[in-house]
């Protein structure tokens, strides 16, 4: 057992290492290829709003399913049992909120990023600096975990524990996600999720036939075998309670995690983003109904895998591994298929780190270089598409720099826990805002921007002041005790906070623009005059 | 488009007519008739759900087949309902929505068009 300490015991890193390359050469060409038409603005934020329904679906699957749902999940489910299976129904269940309420209407009246949608209406530039305000923020967060997932990963798979090669690493994933971002714009992007997500999908469909098939094909036996292997009170596992229902105040952390959850996917600016690169809003619908289809079925996956390396492998080698309870999934393909699985599957988790990582900042680049400095610095009067998506290159490449920084600075941190943050930071600062312009008539900018910035200030305030910073058990910052809000996810008080402020910063104004709600509504649900595809 | 300003819209059709139309005011009572409740139900399906496995542990953990409980249980059915409010919409937007919404699309830009 010594070698755990470096990395999972029979690993190959050099394997692992190589799968990886060859993932990264591939995509690589095709990014090449797809960047050849690459050459407007529309091209390069919206892919030219050329791809299928399907193939866009797939692509959201790949941004959706990023390490934190694939490793987090699988492990909280193999060392926590039930409780970590109301994770991934809360993510799947908030797409129908995408679904009904937002997808389709969104790909009608916006171009590239959400400040386009509430910009139609209302006074462009405050809005905008407030959407892509909002935007970087939730982006930030995102990406933030994904890079300290990188850390992580790292050092469970390739036997890298030292700090400087750990960075090295992290800095390595960042650089081949900028060149991602910048040759390939929307389209490389898109190809590099779909071909991700295919794999992490596939991979995940294998080992849970597998498993299953140890079981003779009864879920019923997996269970009763997960509960023998974690011995004494191993029936715990299948019971609701078991991370979340310490006391009173656990229970109302996971009440606010589960609002957060499944109202934050629909403010996901960069899930709005890629309704934008299909042709039609009914392209939209036919997304999400593969992504829901998709998504649904990689969580049933995740939930025999979870059992599956509990009955396996034991909750007590998960945790004893590098990663803690991030390892399940990795222990797991190991035990049932040996060095080569293992290596498949840990290139499929770095993959999924680079795309997600890279459609985080593609969005992020685009909300900057549209909303703020097209229209907000330049008022709109940018003489060339071609100055925005360079400045667009710019800042991908800033925030890269960003990213690889932040993450080698919190690679120590819970991704899960920061995916969270992130989720709540969009439920309260993006969804509210988001519903209102597409439903409320009387909504105005003072109630966009008091719902954006109020529900951004309330969210971080409460974040600052939580036991997730300081104060809690895996807190932050152990030197020191300042938090008084009892609430580890913010979301049971942020959300409805954001959507008062909003409906109380629209009352309170006398700007009324019902004449742009109904121009907006017919367009929203009719399609009239929605961008169309650009033929190449 | 060369334009970055999507509220430049172009003047031609009048939105408010076209608007107060019996075809779209059809159109909008369709949509918000389905996804409002639709989206009630779902939510409080859920929110009951959650509250369950957060409140009712022992409710939850009665055994049903096997090793298979009732919360194991209400966890599927949530992807069940999933799937099946995605089909119901998506049945309902190609056959109620779909249609009226391309007809009047087409009549404005058509209009835009001349």
């Amino acid at each position: 057992m010594s070698t755990l300490a470096q990395s999972i015991e029979g690993g190959n890193p050099a394997l692992n290492i190589s799968i990886f390359v060859a993932f990264v050469v591939v995509t690589l060409v095709v990014v090449f290829r797809a960047s050849r038409n690459t050459k407007t603005a529309s091209d390069y934020y919206a892919a030219g709003r050329a791809f299928s329904g399907p193939q866009n679906g797939i692509a959201i699957s790949g941004d959706y399913l990023s390490a934190a749902s694939f490793l987090g999940i699988a492990g909280a489910i193999a060392v926590y049992g039930y409780d970590g299976f109301l994770y991934s129904i809360g993510f799947l269940v908030a797409w129908l909120v995408a679904l009904l309420l937002v997808a389709e209407l969104l790909r009608n009246t916006g171009k590239f990023t959400m400040g386009d949608v509430l910009a139609f209406r209302m006074r462009q530039r405050p809005v905008r600096a407030a959407a892509a305000t909002s935007t970087l923020a939730v982006s930030f967060f995102y990406l933030l975990a994904q890079m300290a997932g990188a850390g992580v990963l790292v050092s469970l798979l390739l036997g890298i524990t030292g700090e400087a090669g750990q960075s090295v690493v992290i800095a390595v994933v960042g650089a081949i996600m900028i060149v991602y971002v910048l040759v390939g714009g929307m389209k490389g992007t898109t190809w590099v999720q779909i071909i991700k997500a295919a794999l992490l999908i596939a991979g995940a469909f294998a080992m849970t036939v597998w498993v299953l098939g140890k079981y003779g094909f009864n879920l019923s036996d997996l269970l009763g075998s997960a509960v023998e292997r974690a011995g004494e009170g191993g029936e715990s596992l299948l019971n609701p309670g078991a991370r979340y229902g310490e006391s009173g105040l656990t229970k109302l952390d996971f009440l606010s995690l589960g609002v957060a959850l499944v109202l934050g996917t629909a403010g996901l600016p960069h899930v709005l983003m890629r309704f934008y690169t299909v042709p039609t809003a009914k392209d939209a619908r036919r997304s999400v109904v593969w992504a829901i289809a998709l998504i649904g079925l990689f969580y049933l996956f995740t939930l025999v895998l979870g059992y599956g390396a509990a009955a396996l492998v034991g909750a007590d080698t998960i945790k004893a591994a590098p990663g803690g309870s991030n390892a399940a999934a990795p222990l797991l393909a190991q035990e049932l298929g040996g060095p080569l699985l293992l290596g498949f599957i840990a290139a499929v988790a770095f993959a999924t780190i680079l795309a997600v990582v890279a459609g985080l900042t593609i969005t992020a680049s685009a909300s900057f270089a549209h909303d703020v400095y097209a229209n907000v610095i330049k008022k709109g009067t940018v003489d060339s598409k071609d100055t925005e998506v360079r400045v667009a290159r710019i800042t991908a490449c800033v925030i890269g720099a960003l990213a690889i920084v932040g993450g080698i600075l919190a690679k120590d941190q819970n991704v899960a826990f920061l995916v969270a943050l992130a989720f709540a930071v969009a439920a309260s600062a993006n969804l509210p805002t988001l519903l209102y312009s597409l439903f409320w008539k009387r909504f105005n900018t003072q109630g966009a921007l008091w719902s954006i910035y109020g529900g951004l200030l309330v969210t971080i305030v409460l974040i600052v002041f939580s036991p997730a910073v300081s104060g809690g058990d895996d807190a932050m910052i152990t030197s020191v005790d300042f938090h008084w809000f009892p609430l580890s996810n913010p979301g049971l008080v942020s959300i409805p906070a954001s959507f008062f402020l909003g409906w109380l910063g629209t009352i309170l104004s006398k700007e009324h623009l019902e004449d742009k709600h109904r121009e907006m509504e017919v367009r929203s649900l009719t399609g009239a005059g929605s961008e169309k595809a650009t033929a190449h | 488009m060369s334009t970055t300003e999507p509220s430049t819209h172009p003047p031609g059709p009048r939105w408010a007519e076209v608007h107060a139309s019996a075809e779209f005011q059809e159109l909008r009572r369709r949509l918000r008739v389905f996804v409002f409740p639709m989206t009630l139900l779902f939510l409080g399906w859920y929110l009951t759900y959650v509250l369950l496995a957060d409140y009712a542990h022992g409710f939850m953990s009665t055994k049903v087949v096997g090793n298979i409980n009732l919360g194991l249980l209400l966890g599927l059915l949530q992807f069940v309902s999933t799937f099946a409010i995605t089909a119901l919409y998506v049945r309902y937007a190609n056959r109620r929505l779909d249609p009226i919404a391309d007809r009047i699309r087409i009549e404005i830009e058509g209009e835009e068009a001349k």
